[in-house]
């Protein structure tokens, strides 16, 4: 009897002392936190977080999900008692499954400050996603190497600047020409590899597929942001063809190749100036730059639309939109979510946080609070803003937000793959895509 | 001294009991509670009842495709791994120059985590198969060769030690008795030194199967289940699973619970073979 006396005794002292130890971890009501989406900018929102300290005393934790896993690591950080109290989703869809964590942000400054109103996530009369960053993606290209093209004695095309180049003819033409002249170019390959690693996909399975998809909508006058979209026919797939098999037939890597290269891969490549175009965005400029021995030079990095055989796409620019929206956590302490709506219009609104936007993010926001002065510094958002700014230029928005989970995209991604391989035909990659959006919308 | 032993036992288990706790059954009752629910994050979820289980297989084929998959790789680690490692262990037990050494080198890939050995047998295997253009991702019966490979490389060593330990137990007598009278090395092997490192056999068979039947990081780092998830183990399914798409959270936890049946009852065979062969021995 004695024994088991003692026994809960000491069960119950253990017990005290290890949940008193994270007891004494107590969330302080003074910090916030925020789960940072891009990898690329961690060391920027370090600075961030000590400049906010230094001026407002307000502690700000900023965690970063490793590339590809914010997911996996925001469903981790939300199960915890001191949660991220902001975080963002990608569009309709995340928001989805998100919703039970996002406070209402229509009374917010920030919501105030947000010059198209119709970029926010809002459902009935609440206003829960707001979008903080916007980006654009073409074809990045090295005017330097096109500009030797051009200059070439034996050059078939008639074009003497990437400017005539208005459509997919015109853009294959040239991409041929290149190849054939690679070596009096000094380049391996007119494109930097179409990188179809799993993981590593996104800019093809994703970007790619959003201008045919978006042509499709546009086409049917399908409404977004409602549910008829469970089912496409993908109409526009021999565009995706034609734009695909230029990319994986003039590449610097052989298309059986293709299933082991990386994003960084393709963009090291391009900084090495061993290839004049890829496809991706302007967040990509601080891949270039960083890379060892980088030849491009900043003022040669330029964009260009991707024109894929579209009747009518000699206006067509870049594909510019956002995947990025912020949301405050609702289960936050009120005093959390008060200091985290602070912070986000601090962010954007003062002097400090602007500099910091635009100098350290590089992003070009969608806010009112931002002169036109205030924009970033680097060369592909300086193309980006010139596009924004061109008359009688059709953006391409990012409608591929509505698109089906993770797992439509890898399948998609998988498919190319294994029709860059020899494996499988177009026929069977269109036919699997069109069979797994209708499995996968949900 | 017994006495006061078992009145302290409380204050000595305790420890561990609640680090047995926090980091294996809390989570683990937590886990089979959310297979039968929705949920996003694990601390907000809603009762569903059976529907993740029969989602689980229903849904798509990919969890049977992992399973077949991973159990005719489960198939070929054993009977290679074991093989290999029986090989090495007779030979390095020979009185050879450096034989120390040679363990030694055996044994360190087991010391690599899995993910750098994969991605390491990534570059080689590819830079193999470049060759005949191809790579890793190509064609599935390269993801599966390439798994068997990097798996004996990893395994052979740890498996090697038990083995050697198994021949190095055989009383010196008994062969030295077989030799005078007249068996020759074959027969030694065969008569003596195999049915004596026989429960070396079994411990060894069983690691690998459940090693094989876990493995993760390696599957992930070499080929992530390229090509379309045909090379995706069971564990790297469920992972998909889970993360893949939203409102499957509990689909993969379902899937997690029926691994976790099979793994235990392939223990549950290996603890009773083990423990029957030591009555019989």
């Amino acid at each position: 009897m004695k024994k088991t006396i003692s026994f809960f005794v000491i069960t119950a002292i253990f017990i005290c002392s290890v949940f008193s130890f994270t007891g004494c971890k107590k969330e302080d009501s003074e910090t916030i936190y925020y789960l940072n989406f891009k990898p690329e900018s961690s060391a920027a929102w370090g600075e961030i977080a000590t400049a906010y300290k230094n001026e407002k005393g307000v502690e700000l934790k900023v965690v970063t999900a490793a590339s590809g896993t914010y997911e996996q690591t925001l469903k981790s950080e939300m199960a915890k008692s001191s949660a991220p109290t902001i975080f963002q989703v990608n569009g309709p869809k995340g928001y989805a499954s998100w919703k039970s964590y996002c406070k209402d942000l229509k009374n917010t400054a920030l919501y105030e400050a947000l010059a198209d109103k119709s970029l926010a996530i809002s459902e009935g009369d609440g206003v829960y996603a707001i979008p903080y960053v916007v980006e654009g993606y073409g074809i990045i290209y090295n005017a330097e190497i096109l500009d030797k093209y051009f200059a070439l004695d034996n050059k078939k095309v008639s074009f003497n600047s990437v400017d005539d180049i208005k459509s997919f003819a015109d853009l294959k033409a040239v991409v041929e020409d290149m190849t054939a002249n690679k070596e009096k170019l000094s380049i391996e390959g007119v494109f930097a590899s179409t990188s179809l690693k799993s993981g590593e996909d996104w800019r093809w399975q994703t970007h790619l597929a959003n201008i045919p998809l978006h042509y499709e909508f546009k086409n049917n006058k399908a409404n977004l942001s409602s549910d008829d979209l469970s089912e496409i026919k993908f109409e526009y797939a021999e565009n995706f063809k034609n734009i695909f098999d230029l990319y994986i037939n003039n590449s610097i890597t052989d298309k059986k190749l293709l299933g082991s290269k990386s994003v960084s891969d393709s963009m090291a490549e391009f900084a090495l100036g061993k290839c004049a175009m890829v496809q991706n965005g302007n967040w990509a400029w601080s891949q270039i730059k960083d890379v060892a021995g980088n030849t491009v030079k900043e003022e040669n990095i330029k964009f260009m639309p991707i024109y894929t055989g579209v009747e009518g796409e000699e206006t067509q620019g870049l594909c510019i939109g956002t995947e990025n929206y912020i949301c405050i956590n609702k289960n936050a302490s009120a005093e959390q979510q008060k200091l985290s709506e602070d912070f986000l219009y601090w962010l954007y609104s003062s002097e400090t946080g602007k500099k910091m936007v635009t100098e350290k993010l590089d992003f070009i926001v969608p806010f009112s609070t931002f002169e036109e002065s205030e924009a970033p510094n680097d060369p592909l958002a300086k193309e980006i803003i010139r596009y924004m700014n061109r008359d009688n230029i059709t953006t391409i928005p990012w409608d591929f937000t509505v698109f089906p989970g993770q797992t439509f995209k890898e399948n998609f991604g998988a498919s190319l793959l294994s029709y860059a391989q020899g494996t499988k035909t177009f026929d069977d990659v269109k036919k699997e895509m069109v069979s797994d959006w209708k499995k996968e919308y949900k | 001294m017994h006495k006061h032993l078992n009145r302290y036992f409380g204050l000595f288990a305790l420890p561990t009991l609640i680090a047995f706790s926090v980091a294996f059954l809390i989570p683990f009752l937590l886990g089979i509670y959310l297979s039968f629910t929705e949920f996003t994050t694990v601390s907000d979820a809603s009762f569903v009842g059976f529907s993740n289980y029969i989602l689980a297989f229903t849904e798509n084929s990919n969890f049977l495709n992992a399973l077949w998959f991973t159990v005719k790789f489960s198939f070929v680690t054993i009977i290679t791994v074991n093989l290999f490692a029986f090989l090495l262990a007779l030979a390095l037990t020979k009185k050879i120059r450096g034989r120390n050494l040679f363990r030694a080198v055996f044994f360190m890939p087991n010391l690599i985590g899995g993910i750098v050995l994969g991605y390491i047998w990534q570059v080689i295997i590819n830079g193999i198969l470049l060759f005949w253009g191809a790579d890793i991702t190509q064609n599935s019966t390269y993801g599966f060769w390439g798994l068997v490979v990097l798996t004996n490389w990893q395994m052979i060593g740890y498996m090697m030690v038990i083995f050697i330990a198994g021949i190095n137990n055989i009383p010196p007598q008994l062969i030295e008795a077989a030799k005078i009278d007249g068996a020759k090395p074959s027969q030694i092997l065969f008569k003596i030194t195999l049915p004596l490192t026989m429960p070396a056999f079994t411990i060894c068979s069983f690691l690998t199967l459940t090693n094989s039947f876990k493995l993760f990081d390696q599957n992930l780092a070499l080929t992530a289940g390229a090509p379309a998830r045909q090379t995706a183990m069971l564990s790297l399914d469920i992972y998909n699973t889970f993360y893949g798409k939203i409102g499957s959270e509990g689909v993969g936890q379902a899937k997690g619970v029926v691994f976790f049946l099979l793994v235990a009852g392939l223990a549950a065979l290996q603890l009773y073979l083990t423990k029957s062969r030591e009555v019989d021995g």
